[in-house]
């Protein structure tokens, strides 16, 4: 009676006798798995939309005039002092935003490859599928990507920034801004950016698993709002700058 | 009813398929879509053609055997299985769209069937309580809340017919595998098993090649048995839980 009851143990069950290899580790197995990689652009995600945030509230101080706005980007270089040396903060949130870019590009690289080959076939009936915020996330991603590099080039290194004058941001933000080609690329990424976040920030809840039928209202609102709070925020600037109430 | 439909013609696995445009007449709005194909299948055996092969079974909407993209739609323009669709649904002289499941996945067998036991193999991964069998236990000898009962119904509806994979852009089976994770989660006998269940049946989910979920809703909205999208988030959760617990 107990021999007829007695259940095979589930490792047996599950390889069907065959002999298996050490399990994998923790990590291991959440980078392979679609889960794990999600999950990591979730995060890396987050980290940049905290960034984004501060960056807008920086940006903002344009508005208060050249002496305010260039203190404080010259305090960008001291924060964290006197604790860290010089420039050591910065180039702190500089190598964690570089490793979020890149774990959030090498993950979306990886699973768009293997989405699209789950979808070899397309159907013959066509038909929009998803909204267009989710469309254009793979695109959108690419643009703002290849945005990152314009603008440090821009601002940072003021390599491409042809009346740039080291130390003096304010002056810089206003000569980008009083090209047409520094406004249209400017606009367009950040449009790109407000519906990124739309779907990101709420697609990121759901990968954390902090989602949930009576959240979701909630957390479509945030994303609606953060998306445009951050649009609005940054096209405020070269906004300014063409209606000349920066100059 | 006249209508004319456009069916994925497709010989065997290796071979090419293409649409192919057939005329129809005397269908009846009260006819379901399976048996419109009945009748299209009826005029090409007496004219000497191969009949269109696209499974089915119970043909009330339990089995989860029909498998057809009708408009572009998994299941056609209602949300209930294709065998529960009515030509009402459609106008005289509409043009019809009839397509296969389409994903890696789920490779075509001919004409409209499709091989979907990848499913089977993600149920073999977990999907299931390791019990001993035998007679009924007594009702009464596990008590299960009512919200959980409810909450494990909800997800025990699915069918495994494969509409989500079908209507995901990424063919992703992330909604099928969360109805059975949350199912099984959600009841005490489900609990032993909890943890290796979930990390099992993604594991086996990525390994047959479906792709992964970027929350586009696709597969909730098709889905014939209304499995809600946050089952999705739920899982999500349960595999990060599984993940750092105990799992061997």
């Amino acid at each position: 009676m107990v021999l007829a009851t007695r259940t095979r143990t589930g490792r047996t069950a599950r390889t069907h006798g065959r002999p298996q290899a050490r399990p994998p580790s923790v990590a291991r197995l959440f980078w392979r798995s679609t889960l794990g990689k999600k999950t990591v652009m979730a995060a890396s995600g987050l980290i940049m939309l905290a960034y984004l945030t501060a960056h807008v509230m920086g940006n903002l101080k344009v508005f208060f005039g050249p002496e305010e706005f260039n203190a404080y980007g010259h305090w960008l270089r001291e924060m964290g002092a006197p604790v860290l040396h010089r420039e050591w903060g910065l180039w702190l949130v500089r190598i964690l935003l570089l490793a979020a870019v890149a774990a959030h590009a090498v993950s979306a690289c990886q699973l768009s490859r293997r989405d699209i080959r789950a979808r070899p076939t397309a159907y013959a009936h066509k038909r929009p599928r998803a909204s267009y915020a989710t469309r254009t996330m793979r695109w959108g991603g690419f643009i703002l990507g290849l945005f990152i590099v314009w603008h440090l080039l821009d601002l940072t290194t003021l390599t491409v920034n042809e009346n740039a004058q080291p130390g003096r941001p304010y002056e810089n933000v206003v000569a980008t801004f009083s090209t047409w080609y520094g406004n249209v690329i400017y606009i367009t990424a950040m449009l790109a950016l407000g519906l990124h976040i739309r779907h990101g920030f709420h697609s990121a809840a759901q990968t954390l698993g902090v989602g949930g039928a009576a959240r979701d209202r909630a957390l479509r609102a945030a994303a609606d709002l953060l998306a445009l709070a951050l649009t609005a925020g940054f096209i405020a600037v070269p906004v300014a700058v063409l209606t000349g109430v920066v100059s | 009813m006249k209508l004319t439909v456009r069916v994925w013609r497709q010989r065997d696995a290796e071979a090419p398929g293409a649409m192919a445009a057939y005329q129809i007449d005397g269908i009846s709005e009260d006819m379901s879509f399976l048996e419109m194909l009945d009748t299209l299948n009826e005029h090409l055996i007496l004219s000497g053609e191969d009949p269109v092969a696209f499974d089915h079974d119970c043909r009330e909407g339990i089995c989860g055997a029909c498998s057809l993209v009708i408009n572009g739609d998994a299941h056609g323009p209602e949300r209930t299985t294709a065998c529960q669709l009515h030509m009402r649904s459609f106008a005289d002289g509409d043009t019809v769209d009839v397509e296969p499941w389409r994903a890696a996945a789920f490779p075509v067998v001919k004409d409209l069937v499709v091989d979907r036991s990848a499913f089977d193999r993600i149920i073999q991964a977990g999907g299931y309580v390791t019990a001993p069998t035998g007679s009924a236990p007594e009702a009464h000898a596990a008590a299960v809340p009512k919200e959980a009962a409810d909450h494990a119904f909800e997800h025990a509806e699915c069918i495994g017919c494969g509409a989500c994979v079908a209507a995901c852009p990424n063919g992703s089976a992330m909604l099928f595998t969360s109805a059975k994770v949350n199912h099984l989660a959600a009841l005490p006998q489900g609990a032993p098993e909890r943890e290796r269940r979930v990390l099992d049946m993604v594991a086996t989910m990525d390994a047959e090649g479906f792709g992964g979920c970027t929350l586009t809703g696709e597969c909730a909205t098709a889905c014939p048995k209304g499995i809600p999208l946050p089952s999705i988030t739920a899982m999500n959760r349960e595999w990060l839980r599984a993940l750092r617990g105990p799992r061997r």
